[in-house]
């Protein structure tokens, strides 16, 4: 008992669900690093944190939601943001967060993902990018570039990669940012802002899968972080056309894109229902 | 702006009747995409729900419509989507969520025929099947069927209060034929529709488990943003809403998931007699077929055949006793319903072989006349 009360916390042990850890991520992967600036800047914003909510897929990084200890919800693969589309219309009053993976987001969650943008529904949504799907040992994924290995293109992967901030910019992400686990710092700054502001928010965070993509593609786990470290260039306010994901070309991280315009809620309440005002909701 | 019940004498479709019904409910949201032959309810709950401060949107498709009104139910408010065929495929996956999560929310499946596009703008009833199972998985559902625009009107606000009671997503199986047809329909005063909510958590909020169950075997139901700080998942889990991926928590959990349905048959199941008293020939149908079965139930009096009908208003869960005791009493039972044997399958079941199960059924596209019913009751 003695031994137990000397114990430190760990100053997120009150954003963390402790009687489930430990978590089922990967030594080496990167979610673990993403999910802690994101508590960090939960906790760091001053936000009602019995307002916040995580929704996630399914995916290596949709077990986030699992582990947070505010309202979480773990739904199906590549719907956490039409469920969190849901939730935020019911309860406007509620801040919402999308944690989820590429795969789950930009492949099976794609046609959803575009459409949040469009309407500028007010969500956070953080991407954790590892390049292929985790979860189920390493298969192609919307984002893995071309001529990767994964289990499914065993002779490099024939297919083009996604520009996610590009593809997020082009359906009207009201914020684009993308960064690596290696950018800890600019990434909770980020986090923090996006749950500040108003409007669909989106965050690329780049993230290495050692087990998943590193070990097909001659990457130990240090050299995904070395790689960003040598390869990464910060460009606040560049243009998405011009944001490279490219270990050859470089790898562009920063805060591309930020304009306020009318949530999705706001305009449906001017619009449609005048005599009802968000904040009586 | 009008109220939430339109007290009154009106004569309205199925559709709107439907929409109007789940307004009298308590519905305030609603999440659909636009497919014939459901598109009015969605078209007039964009109109109506405005008008009681609640939210419509119009979604990408029906996967995301699904999962909006699962959001926006564990935000607290009573929410559902209308569709029809190839939506309802759509929607089978997070129905699933909805059934694992125990997230409660009416989905209507104005059926057309199939399969896949099939005939958009003609009735069937060739879904009744993928009610019961058409998600991944075992468990348990209430689907209801009403025969007309006021039974629309009254059994999608039944639909409501059974999803809300026993935190099931609950279907409404009606068809093109109800959907569309306009008939009178009476809706009564906001003060004599009685409605229900889901059973909401009592003390103190460390100790609250979200799926631990309550005395009828429903756990109360915390909110997102109340400070439960509630986890849930479509991941088998136990009590607490963790994960728990082990053959013993999915047969508890399946165990209570199926149990909470099972054991309160007798409160959920409703049907209809129609001159069964001394009938020595029972039908049994639902929807717009039970309104064939009936007029055929008549002609055969006239013609000296004592033919009665059973009308199913619950096909899920199936009223099993109601069959078995039909079983007993009659020396035929005949199955109506514009498919090639989907009911009619649970109905033969009930029968145990004791007496012949007929079917009378088409392909879809057309309603049952009475006559080829008929034909049936003469050669019995």
């Amino acid at each position: 008992m003695e031994k137990s009360k000397k114990k430190r916390n760990h100053p997120l042990d009150g954003l963390l669900r402790t009687d489930r850890i430990p978590h089922i991520w990967c030594a080496g992967c990167g979610i673990g690093t993403v999910f802690s600036s994101c508590l960090v800047a939960m906790q760091g914003s001053g936000i009602d944190l019995q307002k916040t909510v995580m929704v996630s897929g399914i995916g290596c990084s949709g077990r986030a939601a699992g582990y947070v200890k505010l309202d979480s919800y773990h739904t199906t693969h590549g719907r956490a943001i039409p469920f969190a589309t849901g939730m935020k219309l019911a309860n406007p009053n509620l801040n919402v967060v999308v944690f989820s993976g590429d795969g789950d987001l930009f492949a099976i969650g794609g046609n959803h993902f575009i459409h949040a943008a469009r309407r500028n529904v007010d969500l956070t949504v953080i991407c954790v990018n590892n390049l292929n799907y985790g979860m189920t040992g390493g298969q192609a994924a919307a984002t893995t570039p071309s001529l990767a290995k994964t289990t499914t293109t065993p002779m490099g992967n024939p297919e083009q990669p996604f520009n996610l901030p590009l593809l997020a910019f082009a359906s009207g992400a009201s914020y684009v940012a993308r960064w690596t686990i290696l950018h800890t710092r600019d990434l909770t700054k980020s986090i923090e802002e996006a749950l500040l502001r108003k409007g669909f928010s989106f965050i690329e965070v780049l993230a290495p899968c050692p087990t998943g993509y590193g070990r097909r593609n001659r990457e130990a786990p240090l050299e995904t972080l070395k790689l960003y470290q040598e390869r990464t260039i910060t460009k606040n306010g560049a243009h998405p056309v011009d944001v490279h994901l490219d270990i050859h070309r470089g790898i562009t991280v920063g805060k591309f894109h930020e304009e306020d315009r009318p949530t999705c809620v706001e305009m449906y309440d001017r619009t449609c229902r005048p005599s009802f005002s968000v904040e009586t909701a | 702006m009008k109220p939430a019940v339109l007290t009154g004498e009106h004569f309205i479709t199925g559709d709107i009747a439907c929409a109007e019904g789940a307004l009298a409910a308590g519905c305030l949201f609603f999440a659909g995409y636009p497919i014939t032959p459901a598109t009015e309810i969605a078209e007039h709950m964009s109109s109506r729900l405005p008008d009681v401060g609640g939210t419509f949107i119009q979604m990408e498709d029906e996967i995301a419509a699904m999962a909006a009104v699962l959001g926006a139910s564990c935000a607290g408010v009573k929410s559902m989507t209308a569709t029809s065929g190839p939506g309802f495929s759509l929607m089978m996956e997070n129905l699933g969520l909805g059934i694992c999560t125990e997230t409660p929310c009416v989905v209507v499946n104005v059926q057309r025929a199939g399969p896949s596009t099939g005939l958009p703008t003609l009735g069937a009833q060739g879904d009744m099947m993928q009610a019961r199972w058409g998600s991944h998985g075992h468990y348990e559902i209430i689907a209801l069927a009403p025969d007309s625009p006021q039974e629309l009107f009254h059994q999608t606000i039944t639909a409501f209060n059974l999803s809300e009671i026993y935190r099931v997503p609950v279907l409404v199986m009606t068809d093109e034929v109800t959907g569309h047809l306009s008939e009178r329909v009476v809706i009564p005063e906001a003060s004599k529709i009685p409605l229900r909510s889901r059973p909401r958590p009592t003390g103190r909020k460390d100790r609250y488990k979200p799926f631990q169950p309550g005395p009828d075997g429903v756990p109360p139901m915390a909110i997102a943003g109340e400070g439960y700080g509630i986890h849930v998942t479509g991941l088998t889990h136990d009590e607490r809403g963790y994960p728990v991926m082990t053959a013993e928590a999915q047969a508890d959990m399946l165990r209570r998931l199926t149990e909470k349905i099972r054991r309160n048959v007798r409160d959920i199941v409703l049907t209809e007699s129609y001159r069964l008293e001394d009938a020595d020939v029972a039908v049994v149908s639902y929807g717009v077929s039970a309104r064939s079965s009936l007029a055929a139930v008549d002609e055969a009096r006239e013609m000296g055949i004592r033919a009665g009908l059973l009308r199913l208003i619950t096909v899920w869960p199936f009223p099993e006793e109601e069959i078995r005791a039909l079983a007993r009493k009659v020396r035929a039972l005949v199955t109506v319903e514009i498919n090639l044997g989907q009911v009619h399958l649970e109905v033969e079941r009930c029968c145990g072989g004791r007496v012949p199960a007929f079917l009378v059924g088409n392909a879809g596209g057309t309603v049952i006349p009475p006559e080829s019913i008929l034909e049936v009751f003469k050669s019995i």
